[in-house]
C-alpha cells in the first residue's frame, strides 16, 4: 500500500479500539515472569551452552598474544575462541567499532574473547584465567580539547541569513557555553543471545534487538553468509533505548562459540560490558548564541556543537533540533565530530534533541530572563508554522503554542515563583521552570501479514516491542480494521520469519507498524471480499456484511486460513513537509539550602504527537522518558577516566539512573491532534518526545530555585553549593 | 567467580577455629557484598563458612545500660528495634539511609562493618589498586582518574577509598566497640575508633581483626541522649552511597559528637572537633577535616561536610 498522500477521513475517525485506554494485552506474561526474554528461553533449542566474554583492558593498540591454555583446561570448559583465531569479522551499516577478530584494539572492554563451558559459572570462571597481552597506544579523549581545535572550523550544516549582521545589530543577545556528559541506555536486559549456529549451515538467533531484519543483515555481513539462511527471534525486550538497534557482541560471540563447540550458545553481557562493550550516547559540548529585538522576537539563532565518536561514525547531533524548533530569519548550525577511542558512540532514545534541548531550552529561558519575559511567552512569540530555514514547507501539523499554553494553565505556571531564590520552605528553595520539546516524526516502510483462522486473527510482523506497548496497539489496529475484538487478535512479534516491519527506533515504530498491519488488513479484507464476491464489504462487529450478504467473519473461509500481506510505502510528498512532535515540560524542584541537592516535586508534559493509538501505553512512554530526563538532569554521568580512555563507573552502582524516591507525581496530557500527512491512522512517535526538554525544565526549575545558573550537566549539588546563600 | 567449598558453623568459637584452620575461608552471612566481590573475583576465597547458625542474632540489654546488638541482627531488624529507635536515633536513620529494604533485610550487623569500598578502580579488576592487589598501584590517583566519590581525608599515597556504611559512622559516633571471638575461643573487644585501620602503605588491611576472628556483637555503651541526627547527601533519593553523610548527637548544653561518612577510609571522628560543636560547623569542621587532601574533583565535600552540619546544627 502506498502512502502517498495525506488521508481522508476514515474509519480511525470513527474508532472504537484504537485511541482506547486498553491495559497491554502482554501485561500477564510480564508481570507472572512467563514472558521469555532471550536469555532465558531454555527450551527453545536443546543442549545450550554458556559463553563469557573476555574484554580488553585497554583503549586503543593491539592485542599481541591471548594466553588462554588455563581457561580450556578449567572444569566444563568447551572451547575459547580468541580475536587473535579469527579474521577481522565484517561491519554492516550504521555501526563502525569491530566486534570480533583481529589483533586491532579499539576501545576498552572490546571483546578478545569468548569462553563457552557447561554452566555459567564454569564459563565465567575460566573467562577470567583468559590472560592478554598488548602493545598500547596513547588515547586522547578529551572532547573539550577537539571541541577548542575544532570549533569555527568546516561547512555549516544550516546557514540562512546574515548571522553575524544580525547579532551585531540585535539590542539583546545570549551567547554561552554548555556541556552533557555520555550517558548509557542502563536498560534493565542487558544485551543477550542465544546462537545455534554448530552445523556451520543454518543460524538461529534469539535474541534482544529492536531491529530484527537489520539484525539479521548485519549478521549476514558480520560472518559473510547469506541472509536468508538466518533467523533471527526476538519476541520480548527488556528496554533497548536505542542500545539494541545493533547487532553486537553478544550474538557474535554466541555465533562464533557456537561454530566452535558444535552446540547452541548463549551470552549475556555482563553490566560493565553493557557500558563500555556497546554503544553509548556521546558526551557534547555546545556553544548557543542568540540574538532578540526588544520585543522578544529572535532574529538570529547559531548553535554550534561538538561529539565524540570512534573514527567514521556518527557521535550525537546536539543540533539537530535548532534548524526547526524556533522562528528567526538568522541561523548558522554546526556540528563536529571528535574521533577518539571511547566504546562507540551511537543512538540513545532522542538522538541528537535530548542532548541539543538540554542547551537550546536553557539558552531559551536565559534569554527570556534578559528579555524580562515570561518564558512561555517568550517561546510562543518564536513559535513559527514554517520549517524557518526553509520557509516553503510547511509543518503538517505543529501545535506547539497548544502545548505551552495548555501546560501552563494546567501546572499553575501563574502562581509561579518569580523571583529566583526568592521561594523558600523550610530547608528547601522551590523553583519552577519549563521546557519545550521538539523530535522528528519519521516513518519508515513497514510490512506485516494477517491470517484468518475460524475466527481469529493472527497478526505476524518482524516488528519489536522493547517494552513499549507495540504488541497491544497492533492488536488494536487489527481489531479496529477487522471489526473484531481485541480478544480476538492474537499478535505475534519479533521473527525474521515474518514480514519486514520498521523496527523500533528513533520513535517511528508505533506510527510505522501499526500503518503496516492496516495495510495488511486491507489485503485481507480484499481476500475475503474476493472470496465471498461481494463488493466492498462492511466489516464491523465480527461480521463481515454486503449486499444480501451477512455472516461471522470466522464463517468466510470455511475452515481454510485467509491470509493478506502487504506492506505500507511512505511517499516522496513527506519531504515537502516538516514533520515533528512537540511538547512543553514543567517541573517544580526543591533544592536543599545548604547541600545543593535538587529534588523533583512534580512534573507535567503536554504532548502533541498525532494520535494517541493507547493513551496508557502512551503514557507509560512519556513519564518514561520523563523519568530519563530526571537522571539526565540530575545524576547520569558515564564518567571518563582520561588517561584510560574508558567509562570508570561502568555498572548501575557507579551510573545513577533515578529511582522510585526520586520521582514524585508526574502528569502528562495528549493534545487531540491528528496529523493526516504522517500514516493512514494519522498518528506519529511520542516515546522519544517524552524525554526531549525534560533536563532543561529542570535545569531552568533549579536556576529558579535558587538564582544558580547551571549550564553543565548533569546538575551535581557541587556545581551549586559555592554560590547558594550561606547556611 | 571461582570454585569454593561450604560449610555451616553452629557456634561462633567454632566458626572462628574453622577460619583458621582451612587457608583461603571466609566467613559468609548476609552475603550482600561478599557475593558480588566474588563474582567480579575481587574476592576469591576457596572456601566459605556460613555463620547465620551461630545464634548471634539478639539485641540484648547490657550491665552497663547499653545493648549488644548481635553480629547477625539484619540491619532492618536493627533499624525497626524499639530501643534502638528511642535511645540511638541516629543508628536508626543512618540505617535506614543505607542501601534499598531488600538489602537491609539480608545485610547483617558485622557484615555492615566489613564491607569493602565502592571505588570504582577497586571494583575493576584490569585496573591497578593497592587495596585489592598491594602493590600494583592505585589508578584513581592516576591523572584524569575518577574521583569524585573517593576520600578526602585519612587517605594515603598507596589509597583513596571511602569505607561506604552508613552504620557505622552512627556506631562511631556512639563510641560503640566490636565484640570478637578469636580462633583461640577467647573473647576480645575492640572500640571503633580502634577497629578501621587507616590505609597507609598497606591498603589492604583494613581492620584489626586477626585472621580468623569473628565478630560477634557490637556494644554500644549507655544511652547516649541528647538530639540525634543523620544526614546523607547524594545525587540520588536512595540507592546511592553518601558524598558526604554526617552523624550527629548534641545534648542541649551544645556539647556532643559529630562522625563523617563518605569522607575517609573509616567513620571519621575526633574528639577535638567534638569540642568545637559549640562553636558551630566552620569550627567542627577546620578541626575534623584539618589535614584534608582532596583530589581535584572532591574538594567539593569540605565545603559540604561543613554546610550540612550547618544546616543540621541550625535545625536545633
Amino acid at each position: 500500500m502506498d502512502f502517498h498522500q495525506p488521508t481522508d477521513d476514515n474509519l480511525f475517525d470513527r474508532a472504537t479500539v484504537i485511541g482506547k485506554p486498553h491495559a497491554r494485552i502482554d501485561g500477564i506474561l510480564k508481570v507472572t515472569g512467563s514472558a521469555p526474554y532471550a536469555y532465558e528461553r531454555h527450551d527453545a533449542i536443546e543442549g545450550q551452552l554458556y559463553g563469557y566474554p573476555v574484554g580488553s583492558t585497554i583503549a586503543k593498540g593491539r592485542v599481541v598474544a591471548i594466553d588462554a591454555d588455563a581457561a580450556r583446561q578449567a572444569p566444563g570448559v568447551r572451547g575459547v575462541i580468541t580475536t587473535l583465531q579469527i579474521d577481522p569479522l565484517g561491519i554492516w551499516n550504521y555501526n563502525v567499532a569491530r566486534l570480533f577478530g583481529g589483533d586491532a584494539i579499539e576501545h576498552y572492554h572490546q571483546a578478545i574473547a569468548v569462553v563457552v563451558a557447561e554452566t555459567f559459572e564454569q564459563a565465567r570462571a575460566a573467562a577470567a584465567l583468559v590472560e592478554a597481552r598488548y602493545e598500547e597506544d596513547p588515547v586522547d579523549v578529551d572532547l573539550e580539547a577537539g571541541w577548542r581545535r575544532l570549533q569555527g572550523s568546516g561547512e555549516p550544516s544550516t546557514l540562512v541569513g546574515d548571522v553575524d549582521a544580525a547579532f551585531a545589530a540585535a539590542p539583546v543577545t545570549l551567547d554561552e557555553m554548555y556541556h552533557t556528559p555520555s550517558q548509557t541506555h542502563a536498560m534493565m536486559e542487558p544485551h543477550a543471545s542465544i546462537v545455534d549456529w554448530s552445523d556451520g549451515g543454518r543460524m538461529t538467533v534469539w535474541t534482544s534487538n529492536q531491529m530484527i531484519e537489520w539484525n539479521r543483515q548485519a549478521l549476514a555481513t558480520t560472518f559473510g553468509i547469506a541472509p536468508d539462511r538466518i533467523r533471527v527471534e526476538s519476541p520480548y525486550i527488556g528496554g533497548g533505548f536505542g542500545g539494541k538497534l545493533w547487532l553486537r557482541a553478544d550474538a557474535v560471540l554466541a555465533a562464533i562459540g557456537s561454530r566452535a563447540v558444535g552446540a547452541p550458545v548463549k551470552v549475556a553481557l555482563p553490566r560493565p560490558f553493557v557500558i563500555n562493550n556497546t554503544t553509548h550516547r556521546s558526551a557534547t559540548v555546545q556553544r548557543i548564541r542568540l540574538a532578540a529585538d526588544t520585543d522578544g522576537r529572535l532574529t538570529a539563532i547559531e548553535h554550534e556543537a561538538a561529539s565524540h565518536t570512534l573514527p567514521g561514525g556518527r557521535g550525537e547531533n546536539a543540533t539537530a533540533q535548532t534548524p526547526f524548533f524556533y522562528a528567526a530569519p538568522n541561523r548558522r548550525v554546526r556540528h563536529h565530530l571528535v574521533e577518539m577511542h571511547l566504546p562507540e558512540a551511537s543512538d540513545m532514545r532522542a538522538p541528537g534533541e535530548a542532548s541539543g534541548l538540554m542547551a537550546l531550552e536553557i539558552a531559551m529561558d536565559e534569554m527570556a530572563e534578559k528579555l524580562g519575559m515570561d518564558p512561555v511567552a517568550f517561546r510562543i512569540a518564536n513559535d513559527t508554522q514554517v520549517n524557518p530555514s526553509d520557509p516553503s514547507i510547511p509543518f503538517s501539523e505543529r501545535h506547539f503554542v497548544e502545548c505551552l499554553e495548555r501546560g501552563a494553565e494546567k501546572f499553575g505556571w501563574a502562581d509561579r515563583n518569580r523571583t529566583p531564590g526568592g521561594r523558600r520552605e523550610g530547608d528547601w528553595l522551590i523553583g519552577h521552570g519549563m521546557a519545550g520539546a521538539f523530535r522528528g516524526a519519521l516513518t519508515l516502510n513497514s510490512g506485516a501479514r494477517v491470517r484468518l483462522v475460524g475466527g481469529r486473527l493472527i497478526v505476524e510482523t518482524d516488528m519489536t516491542d522493547i517494552g513499549t506497548g507495540s504488541y497491544t496497539i497492533i492488536a488494536q489496529t487489527a481489531a479496529e480494521t477487522m471489526g473484531l475484538s481485541l480478544g480476538e487478535v492474537e499478535v505475534r512479534l519479533g521473527n525474521s520469519a515474518y514480514p519486514v516491519s520498521s523496527g523500533s527506533g528513533g520513535q517511528f515504530g508505533a506510527a510505522s507498524s501499526t500503518a503496516g498491519v492496516y495495510a495488511a488488513c486491507l489485503a485481507l479484507q480484499e481476500a475475503v471480499a474476493e472470496r465471498l464476491g461481494a463488493e466492498s464489504p462492511r466489516f464491523e462487529n465480527g461480521r463481515v456484511t454486503a449486499d444480501g450478504l451477512d455472516l461471522a467473519l470466522g464463517e468466510v473461509a470455511d475452515g481454510a486460513e485467509l491470509v493478506g500481506e502487504d506492506t505500507i510505502r511512505f511517499g516522496d510528498f513527506k519531504q515537502g513537509l516538516q514533520m515533528g512532535t512537540f511538547g512543553a515540560h514543567f517541573v517544580e524542584v526543591g533544592v536543599h539550602v545548604a547541600t545543593g541537592e535538587t529534588r523533583i516535586r512534580r512534573m507535567l508534559a503536554v504532548c502533541d504527537a498525532g494520535r494517541i493509538l493507547n493513551p496508557i501505553t502512551a503514557r507509560s512512554q512519556v513519564i518514561g522518558g520523563m523519568v530519563m530526563g530526571v537522571g539526565g538532569a540530575l545524576s547520569e554521568e558515564l564518567a571518563v577516566d582520561l588517561e584510560r580512555g574508558f567509562f570508570a563507573n561502568h555498572d548501575l552502582a557507579g551510573y545513577e539512573v533515578a529511582v522510585h524516591a526520586d520521582i514524585p507525581h508526574q502528569e502528562v496530557l495528549f493534545l487531540d491532534t491528528l496529523d493526516a500527512a504522517s500514516t493512514p491512522l494519522k498518528a506519529k512517535g511520542v516515546g522519544e518526545l517524552g524525554i526531549c526538554g525534560v533536563a532543561a525544565a529542570i535545569a531552568n526549575a533549579a536556576y529558579n530555585a535558587t538564582g544558580v545558573r547551571v549550564r553543565d550537566y548533569p546538575i551535581t549539588l557541587e556545581r551549586m553549593i559555592d554560590r547558594l546563600p550561606e547556611v | 567467580m571461582r570454585a569454593f567449598s561450604y560449610e555451616r558453623a553452629t557456634a561462633p568459637e567454632q566458626a572462628a577455629a574453622r577460619a583458621a584452620e582451612v587457608e583461603g575461608a571466609r566467613f559468609i552471612a548476609g552475603g550482600t557484598n561478599l557475593l558480588d566481590l566474588m563474582k567480579l573475583e575481587i574476592e576469591t576465597p576457596v572456601h566459605l563458612i556460613d555463620v547465620r547458625g551461630t545464634g548471634l542474632d539478639e539485641i540484648t540489654a547490657t550491665d552497663e545500660g547499653g545493648l549488644r546488638i548481635g553480629a547477625l541482627v539484619s540491619n532492618t531488624a536493627l533499624a525497626a528495634d524499639e530501643r534502638v529507635r528511642r535511645d540511638y536515633g541516629v543508628l536508626t536513620r543512618a540505617l535506614v539511609a543505607g542501601a534499598s529494604g531488600q538489602l537491609r533485610n539480608k545485610a547483617t550487623t558485622g557484615g555492615n562493618l566489613l564491607q569493602r569500598t565502592r571505588c570504582p578502580y577497586f571494583y575493576d579488576t584490569a585496573m591497578p589498586c593497592n587495596k585489592r592487589n598491594p602493590g600494583s598501584g592505585c589508578a584513581a590517583l592516576g591523572e584524569g582518574a575518577f574521583s569524585r566519590q573517593l576520600g578526602i581525608i585519612g587517605t594515603s599515597d598507596a589509597c583513596i577509598a571511602t569505607h561506604p556504611s552508613d552504620m557505622a559512622v552512627a556506631m562511631r559516633a556512639l563510641d560503640a566497640e566490636v565484640e570478637t571471638v578469636t580462633p583461640s575461643g577467647a573473647s576480645r573487644r575492640i572500640p571503633l575508633d580502634e577497629f578501621y585501620r587507616l590505609p597507609g602503605d598497606t591498603p589492604e588491611v583494613e581492620n584489626a581483626l586477626m585472621p580468623g576472628e569473628l565478630i560477634t556483637a557490637v556494644r554500644l555503651p549507655a544511652p547516649v541522649g541528647g538530639h540525634q541526627a543523620y544526614h546523607k547527601v547524594r545525587d540520588r533519593a536512595s540507592y546511592a552511597f553518601a558524598l558526604v553523610s554526617v552523624a550527629l548527637v548534641r545534648r542541649p548544653d551544645g556539647s556532643g559528637r559529630v562522625a563523617l561518612g563518605g569522607v575517609a577510609p573509616q567513620p571519621w571522628r575526633r574528639d577535638r572537633a567534638d569540642a568545637e560543636l559549640p562553636n558551630g560547623a566552620g569550627a567542627v569542621m577546620s578541626r575534623l577535616l584539618d589535614g584534608a587532601r582532596p583530589t581535584e574533583e572532591n574538594a567539593f565535600k569540605i565545603r559540604l561536610a561543613e554546610r550540612t552540619l550547618a544546616a543540621m546544627l541550625a535545625e536545633g
